[in-house]
């Protein structure tokens, strides 16, 4: 899993029926200094996240597929925790 | 699977109700002879690792046959804490190997 | 999943039956300001995209579902037509 960013939304009418009635979610995954780490990407929202919130993103197809609802779809990462806080060693 | 040092943890309260009562912890993957690596990754804790402990973490779907985790949204798991590493040969300096 | 936009198609008559009938496109991936990120790739389309338009699409062993039983070979798929998007990076909810 990692730590990310929701920073929007994305409307779509036509798409693959099991995504149908989910949110769908812009991403940004974060380093742990809270930097951005790659590109933004497009998950399913498990947990109801807002804008804004840090979230876990899961990366992995059964674990998105199964917290969104919908075995045997399309979905290959899903926002399936809102995180408190982060504690860190160092 | 990794071998990777623990540095933190991350707490969620609103989560899949599939990971609730599981320690999520913050790891980064180390070499062999215990360099840092880039990157970071949130793991599933099943062997109650500890702060700066090294660790064994397996990803990928691999990661739902650690104990506990069956049908569990899990991506990573740790599966082990490494008591001790040896290395028949030396690294190679570009310290990347495997 | 990942933003792109669907910038040409590829036809193939010799390739594997599993793909016979697939529409094969290509796609740039795209940031969410809609800057051009990384490589090119062919996909293929399980909700009938056109040119030009902006879409997701789904990376891996997942990307073959939207054919099911059909067991087509593909590693990315579109899953879906983008209508809108709102995007705000400065939001960030205390926590």
């Amino acid at each position: 899993m990692l730590i990310a960013r929701v920073i929007g939304e994305v409307v779509s009418t036509q798409k693959h029926e099991s995504h149908k009635g989910q949110k769908i979610m812009l991403v940004q995954p974060l380093h742990l200094d809270g930097s951005n780490r790659g590109d933004a990407v497009v998950a399913l929202d498990a947990v109801d996240a807002g804008i804004g919130d840090r979230v876990l993103l899961v990366t992995e197809g059964f674990s998105a597929m199964t917290s969104a609802g919908r075995p045997q779809s399309p979905i290959d990462m899903a926002i399936i925790g809102v995180i408190d806080h982060v504690e860190l060693v160092e | 699977m990794i071998l990777a040092r623990v540095v933190g943890t991350v707490v969620a309260t609103r989560k899949d109700p599939r990971l609730e009562g599981k320690k999520l912890l913050i790891i980064k993957p180390v070499t062999p002879d215990g360099k840092d690596e880039a990157g970071y990754v949130v793991a599933v804790d099943t062997v109650s690792a500890g702060n700066r402990e090294l660790v064994i973490a397996v990803s990928g779907s691999s990661a739902r046959m650690a104990e506990g985790c069956k049908d569990h949204p899990v991506d990573t798991a740790i599966i082990g804490i490494v008591d001790t590493v040896s290395l028949d040969e030396p690294l190679p300096k570009s310290g990347k190997k495997g | 999943m990942f933003l792109a936009r669907v910038i040409g198609r590829v036809w193939a008559t010799v390739k594997d039956p599993k793909l016979e009938g697939q529409r094969l496109l290509i796609i740039q991936p795209l940031t969410p300001e809609l800057t051009e990120t990384g490589k090119r790739m062919v996909v293929a389309d399980s909700v009938g995209a056109g040119a030009g338009e902006l879409v997701y699409c789904c990376r891996g062993k997942e990307s073959s579902f939207p054919f099911l039983p059909a067991e087509v070979p593909t590693d990315t798929c579109i899953v879906g037509i983008i209508d809108e998007m709102h995007v705000n990076r400065s939001k960030q909810t205390p926590c």
